[in-house]
């Protein structure tokens, strides 16, 4: 099996082909098949993809696994996985049959519905795995065309706006990558990223119309390829088009989005920005840890006056994610590993918060908080759930969201503890929304009129929350299972960044700090 | 010799003689009642002279250096045979309709065609002019088609007088460089600048002749005849000015900058690649309050224009080879498109207004989506094929030390993106409305699949298109 990697990444695309060929009629015989090929579809994905783990060897810290093919300009079709990446399939594998489970009661449409988010399946294992520059475009940008059509067609009131918004912002800030890799391409003459990752960028200063630039190219390429993992990630200031997609989206989009498409950016930073461009991350990273402050601080603040259950969980996976940015912008082991647990473990958890709110709109179709209370008077399994994501939201130690953003401050308190100290606070603020938003829904009396009636959970959803709640506990209280087979990757990572700026005397500050804490 | 001669430009005898055979043809026979067959054996012409020239070895230069059959014209005059015969059989039905399929109409498009093969062949100033005039000439006359439709007298109208003014600046231009050089021959004007220096009146004269061309391309700022004439004139025409005369253009404007001016590469390349610019900004920007589709892909067109200028002002072999690949991918996309804009039809009327494709989807979801990935692909949104004709241009413009035009570039396309999603709104997102009618002709449904199918399944190798086109640049730059 020399090309599992590529049976993984196109099993969904070719059961999306099969459905667009074979299935006929908007009936509800034809809605039914149309979930099912789905649903076994992306099982059988993550089933072929568990092969994917097991032949992974994580004290090799070079790409494994790896296929290549000639393509058009000189470019390959190369794909292979690194400890880096192998989670990031894994959680796109794990998260997405739950998602179309998740999505059983949709009835417009059905048929393309599963079609749009089979090929985002594809497009975005195709992001982790692709081993060439212009690939990673490729998956990263396609990703787009079904996310721009999920908001779109099945989102709410104002879908429109929201799907332009998220279409535009992210291509903006994509293109000025394109235009980088343009450049490298030409500068290295490969598109192949483990060469690029050993090339050595000219980082000499230079002057742009009138701008000394420090680190020289470097820092111009870096600047254009945060232009758009910046935008995915989202930092801020650049976060804005998340609420009004997440908002908008449909359920299953929502969680597609904050548990899977959000990760590109921060699997970008550590796939390209820190091991191709190190003097310009160098020469970013006090504004990238500020900017991850501000972002902790400021959404959660922003989080904590929100009318919409989504859009407060959307605040607070921007203030999440700052985390991760200062993860990886510190630069040292337990940063990154604390990085990457982070986004493993938010995709558990906002994803499943996502699903808690589809849930109860499912019921009374509205998302506005003032419209619940007390629904633990009718609905105690939910509010057990619930809480229970609450809680790992906010960080509660024995949940995976403890383990991530425990790590995270660790290694930012090595390198600059002003910064260690505003995030800290964030936690606090988490945990001042995240219990505040539960107390409005679900604690109290039931006093409306429209909630008596309201259902607890289904069977099917209470199986669809249980492996999250699974791997919410067992990432908490056995993190083991990802720093180790993440740890070799990381450390090879770090050294090669630390080997790079050495070489490019800017041992500087914060280097100088890396360095004693190995 | 000059059986040789004669030898090489056999294609174009063969398209000579056939639209003044089939003109007297026509004329003493059933005039208009045989114009449907006409197309079709037109067409089929058409394609057959392009696999004929694809074939055939030939010597690269005939008549002296007057004219050229080298790869670059070889390549270039395959896309317009193939894409005017597609524009061709595409509009018959659409024109018979509407009692517009006079026989004049193939054969007038058979002389513009006959021009353009000739001009991408041009090794001199009088072949260049030659060709121009034949194509521009032929083109007057189908814009005004319909002639009791004031729009469409209007747009011949407005193309003429145009038209008139860039060929007389081209012209013009070409006295200057034949006044400062001694000789019409494109070689003969290379020679003339010694070492990337040229005198004065010879840059005059080539940026006389770069506006004359730019007119041609339709490039900002001579595009201004461009939206009037795409909308007045009949649909099936529309789709013709959208494409062979576009890459013939493109491939003069090619031939003239390299193969006369090539010693000075540093003089035209800062006007291209300000007038690229100029092109791709306002032809995103103009296009987003267009409400009539046709005048949509006219502004999509210049914005188009733009970028392949973008790899012509490159200078280089390779910024060649990008214009010529997303040349040619370009034309596919609008084949494409165009197919569907005739198909638009309600109550047997055709419609134009972007507004009547509410929630086209619902009635014809495989249309609408042979239209989303079209329209995504003149996007430039991988992995769709028109992704990597911006990918060529952008690199070309990049390794020329463009990278300023190439970062502007991408910012256009992302204004330009707007629009193209607007459409894709309006199938996929809006509220039903009075739908259009579900089309039959079964011509126009297989040219939109296939342009779609072509955008889909070009990322693995784009057809083999990339060695051809590279072949073709090395014959003209070297």
């Amino acid at each position: 099996m020399n090309n599992l990697l590529s049976i993984v990444t196109f099993m969904p695309a070719i059961a999306a082909l099969i459905l667009a060929i074979f299935l006929r009629g908007e009936d509800a015989a034809a809605q039914r098949n149309a979930k099912w090929v789905a649903l076994i579809a992306t099982a059988l994905t993550f089933l072929v993809s568990l092969f994917i783990l097991a032949g992974f060897n994580s004290a090799d810290t070079g790409f494994q696994m790896v296929e290549e093919r000639s393509w058009l300009l000189g470019m390959k079709y190369k794909m292979g996985v690194d400890g880096i990446s192998v989670l990031f399939v894994l959680l796109t594998t794990f998260m997405m049959p739950l998602t179309i489970w998740a999505s059983w009661g949709v009835n417009k449409r059905v048929k393309e519905y599963m079609i749009a988010f089979l090929l985002l399946e594809t497009l975005m294992l195709g992001v982790f795995m692709a081993l060439d520059l212009v690939l990673f475009y490729l998956f990263f940008e396609a990703g787009l065309i079904p996310m721009f059509l999920i908001i779109g067609i099945w989102g709410g009131a104002n879908r429109v706006y929201a799907s332009f918004k998220f279409f535009l912002y992210t291509f903006l800030g994509s293109v000025l990558m394109l235009v980088a890799m343009v450049a490298m391409f030409t500068d290295a003459g490969t598109t192949d990223i483990p060469t690029l990752m050993m090339h050595d960028f000219s980082s000499t200063d230079f002057s742009l119309l009138g701008i000394h630039v420090v680190g020289g190219m470097q820092t111009l390429m870096f600047v254009a390829f945060f232009a758009s993992f910046a935008v995915k990630m989202p930092m801020w200031p650049v976060h804005t088009w998340l609420p009004d997609a997440h908002v908008q989206a449909p359920t299953a989009g929502s969680v597609v989005l904050a548990a899977i498409l959000l990760k590109m950016g921060g699997y970008g930073f550590l796939r390209f920005s820190i091991p191709m461009f190190p003097v310009g991350a160098d020469v970013m990273t006090p504004l990238i840890l500020w900017m991850s402050v501000i972002a902790i601080v400021y959404t959660s603040l922003v989080a904590l006056v929100q009318e919409d259950m989504k859009k407060l969980i959307a605040y607070s996976s921007v203030a999440h994610m700052g985390y991760v940015t200062m993860g990886i912008f510190s630069m040292n082991q337990q940063g990154v590993d604390g990085a990457i647990f982070q986004m493993i473990s938010h995709g558990f958890i906002s994803g499943a918060l996502f699903l808690c709110v589809g849930v109860i709109y499912d019921r009374m179709h509205t998302r506005e908080i003032s419209a619940y209370g007390g629904l633990v008077n009718r609905m105690p399994a939910y509010a057990m759930i619930f809480l229970f994501f609450t809680m790992s939201n906010v960080g509660l130690p024995g949940t995976s969201g403890f383990v991530g953003e425990f790590l995270t401050l660790m290694g930012i308190f090595q390198v600059n503890t002003w910064v260690a100290l505003v995030a800290t606070s964030g936690v606090i603020f988490s945990a001042a929304y995240a219990l505040f938003l539960y107390r409005r829904v679900v604690m109290g009396d039931l006093i409306k009129e429209s909630l008596k009636s309201i259902k607890d959970l289904s069977p099917r959803e209470k199986w669809i929350f249980t492996p999250l709640v699974a791997m919410t506990i067992l990432l908490g209280v056995y993190p083991a299972l990802v720093t180790d087979l993440i740890g070799p990757s990381v450390e090879a990572l770090i050294a090669h960044h630390e080997t790079a700026l050495a070489a490019a005397n800017r041992l500087g500050d914060t280097a100088a700090a890396l360095a004693t804490s190995h | 010799m000059l059986q040789a001669d004669l030898n090489t430009i056999l294609p174009e005898i063969i398209l000579a003689c056939f639209a003044m055979l089939s003109l007297i043809g026509a004329v003493y026979t059933s005039k208009d009642k045989a114009a449907g067959l006409l197309v079709w054996v037109t067409a089929v012409i058409y394609v057959i002279v392009g696999l004929f020239i694809a074939t055939r070895t030939t010597p690269e230069t005939a008549f002296h250096g007057m004219y050229n059959a080298d790869g670059f014209a070889r390549f270039a005059k395959v896309v317009i045979l193939f894409s005017a015969a597609a524009v061709l059989i595409m509009g018959q039905e659409y024109m018979a309709r509407r009692k517009i399929l006079n026989f004049e109409y193939p054969v007038l498009v058979t002389l513009a065609v006959l021009g353009m093969l000739v001009m991408v062949s041009a090794g001199d100033l009088i072949t260049l002019y030659m060709g121009l005039e034949l194509q521009s000439l032929a083109l007057y006359v189908v814009a005004s088609l319909r002639r009791d439709s004031i729009k469409s007298t209007e747009a011949g109208l407005k193309y003429f007088v145009l038209g008139s003014l860039s060929s007389g600046l081209v012209l013009y231009g070409s006295s200057l460089v034949y006044g400062f050089s001694g000789t019409t021959l494109f070689s003969g004007i290379l020679a003339s600048m010694s070492e990337g220096q040229a005198p004065l009146g010879l840059l005059f004269g080539l940026v006389f002749m770069v506006s004359g061309l730019a007119f041609k391309v339709s490039a900002v700022p001579f595009h201004m005849w461009t939206p009037d004439v795409y909308e007045g004139a009949p649909t099936p025409i529309t789709a013709f000015f959208a494409t062979a005369p576009k890459i013939a253009a493109m491939g003069l404007f090619a031939r003239v900058v390299f193969d006369a001016f090539g010693g000075i590469v540093g003089d035209w390349q800062q006007i291209l690649a300000c007038i690229s610019l100029l092109s791709m900004f306002l032809g995103s920007i103009a296009a987003i309050g267009q409400t009539n589709i046709k005048r949509l892909m006219a502004y999509s067109s210049i914005a188009h224009m733009g970028y392949a200028l973008m790899g012509l002002a490159a200078g280089t072999a390779f910024g060649v080879q990008a214009m010529l690949i997303y040349m040619s991918i370009y034309i596919v996309m609008n084949v494409g498109a165009f197919a569907f804009i005739l198909s638009m039809e309600r109550d047997g009327q055709p419609v134009t207004d972007i507004s009547a494709l509410k929630m086209y989807s619902a009635n014809n979801p495989g249309r609408a989506l042979a239209v989303l990935i079209l329209m995504f692909s003149l996007a430039g949104v991988p992995p769709l094929v028109g992704f990597f004709g911006k990918l060529y241009v952008l690199r070309a413009a990049y390794e020329a030390g463009l990278g300023w035009l190439a970062v502007l570039g991408v910012i256009a396309s992302v204004i330009g993106a707007y629009y193209y999603l607007r459409i894709v709104f309006y199938m996929y997102f809006g509220e039903s409305s009075d739908p259009l009618e579900t089309p039959k002709s079964p011509v126009l449904w297989s040219l939109l699949m296939v342009s779609a199918g072509i955008m889909v399944l070009g990322v693995i190798n784009l057809f083999g298109i990339e060695g051809l086109a590279e072949a073709a640049a090395m014959t003209l730059v070297n």
